[in-house]
């Protein structure tokens, strides 16, 4: 494994770095998007509320895989910005990253709604009674104690997309997994290649839940 | 002209339905400045109701809330800001978790007044120490007793200056040990005129406290007076079963 890992480190630290790069892209754009559609989970407007309802259905009830392939078909007008970062293309990767995080909302919205609707409404209550608009009892009150409720299973999210980045495997994207497997190719020994493989996602999954639960931490200030 | 200028609240056949059950059948009261109505009655008759239909809590489902002259339930009454001046206490106290005592104090009066940051600071100080509590001005809710919470919970409405106070079981959710210096606040602030509004089982603040007490049963005001006239001779039958339940419990 090591004699592997030596020789073909190039090919393991490269994939490792569009791995990151695409869940780092993913995550973001997926808790953002996640968030409006929880907003719009809550809203009272019916064609807002029947909208999160179809999407969340709809995003959940069917494959990441054909999602994927959709969205990179579906979106192919779009004139992706030809540029290359940390030496990875965004014209290719974007497609992925939008197909990702189109997928990763719908499951950050619900997580974000049963946090909020877990929040006390006596809290709801007690804010309005002293003359809070609605938008300043969410942002003031009802968010700050729902993030607590939210942030563990968010977390969860993130790791899973992470994992799940190595399905872009099948658009070509030379990830960690395209990698690894031009290194089975190369050594005809494809054990010791998924063990690497295997090591960096726990080390990138150890690393992004500890960020987590430092966040987690920091918010716990007030349950003492 | 001059009598009615001196009411504060005035509510005119209240309606309220959640689906099919209609909790209250027809409302009308008016509170005058500086009284401390009473309202008593049994589990389910609509008591609570009726006071979270006031600051519009509950939304009528008929009838109106005219308080200082404004319809509260008209389109274009600006809720907010009349809610600024219609104090609330809970039950469950609801002090904001996840803010300290003072910020607890101060979130109204930064949010929604145009006061200096030294001013609310200083009125919420004075306050807590109208209450004994000064020395928990950086705790969290979670460090406090009930009754302490419920204290705070007292103050955090003051502290917008409201002209009347709603109170909603302010007792219930209370060890019996610390219900004795939440009433003593309420008392305190009935004494320096606040207009109150207070839905309660404690009989004795009723008695002592009270300027009018009115007695709810399924959705209506069978029975006002004054606590003298409720308590020592009561004319509807059912308000003098519900206190022979009440008053001789052993």
């Amino acid at each position: 494994m090591a004699e592997i890992f030596v020789k073909y480190y190039q090919y393991f630290l490269q994939g490792t770095r569009t791995t990151i790069v695409i869940s780092l892209i993913t995550v973001l754009m997926g808790f953002l998007l996640g968030c409006l559609i929880a907003l719009m989970r809550l809203a009272k407007n019916p064609i807002a509320n029947g909208f999160a309802k179809l999407y969340i259905t709809v995003l959940r009830g069917t494959p990441l895989l054909v999602q994927l392939y959709i969205v990179y078909y579906q979106l192919d007008f779009i004139p992706y910005p030809k540029v290359n970062v940390w030496g990875i293309a965004l014209e290719r990767a974007l497609p992925c990253c939008i197909a990702l995080s189109l997928n990763s909302a719908a499951y950050v919205a619900e997580v974000i709604r049963a946090g909020i609707q877990a929040v006390d409404i006596g809290q709801t209550e007690a804010a309005r009674s002293i003359g809070m608009t609605g938008s300043q009892t969410m942002l003031r009150i009802v968010m700050p104690q729902a993030i607590k409720n939210i942030l563990p299973a968010i977390g969860n999210e993130f790791i899973t997309m992470i994992k799940e980045t190595s399905i872009i495997q099948y658009l070509g994207i030379s990830d960690l997994m395209y990698n690894n497997g031009i290194v089975v190719t190369a050594t005809y020994n494809p054990l010791p290649c998924y063990y690497i493989s295997a090591i960096i996602y726990l080390i990138l999954n150890l690393v992004a839940g500890k960020g987590v639960s430092v966040f987690e931490r920091r918010l716990k200030r007030s349950d003492r | 002209m001059t009598a009615e200028s001196n009411v504060l609240l005035e509510v005119k056949d209240l309606h309220k339905s959640f689906g099919d059950t209609e909790v209250l059948k027809g409302i009308d009261q008016q509170i005058k400045k500086g009284e401390v109505v009473v309202v008593i009655g049994p589990s389910g008759s609509g008591k609570s109701t009726f006071l979270r239909c006031l600051n519009r809590l509950e939304e009528p489902t008929g009838g109106e809330v005219i308080f200082e002259g404004r319809n509260i339930c008209d389109k274009g009454a600006d809720i907010n800001l009349l809610r600024q001046k219609m104090g609330m206490v809970f039950q469950q106290f609801n002090l904001f978790n996840h803010l300290t005592i003072l910020e607890n104090i101060m979130i109204g009066p930064k949010l929604v007044k145009n006061s200096s940051d030294e001013e609310d600071r200083a009125q919420a100080m004075k306050l807590l120490e109208r209450v004994g509590l000064a020395d928990k001005a950086n705790e969290y809710p979670s460090r406090l007793s009930g009754g302490q919470k419920q204290r705070i919970a007292i103050v955090r409405a003051l502290a917008m200056n409201p002209d009347v106070m709603l109170f909603d079981e302010p007792t219930s959710a209370l060890d019996p040990e610390m219900v004795g210096e939440v009433l003593a606040v309420m008392r305190d602030l009935a004494d320096s005129g606040m207009t109150m509004v207070v839905v309660t089982h404690e009989m004795g603040f009723a008695q002592k406290v009270g300027t009018r007490v009115l007695f709810m049963d399924e959705g209506k005001v069978l029975e006002q007076g004054t606590p003298q006239q409720i308590f020592t001779a009561p004319q509807h039958p059912r308000t003098q079963d519900f206190l022979s339940k009440v008053l001789n419990c052993i």
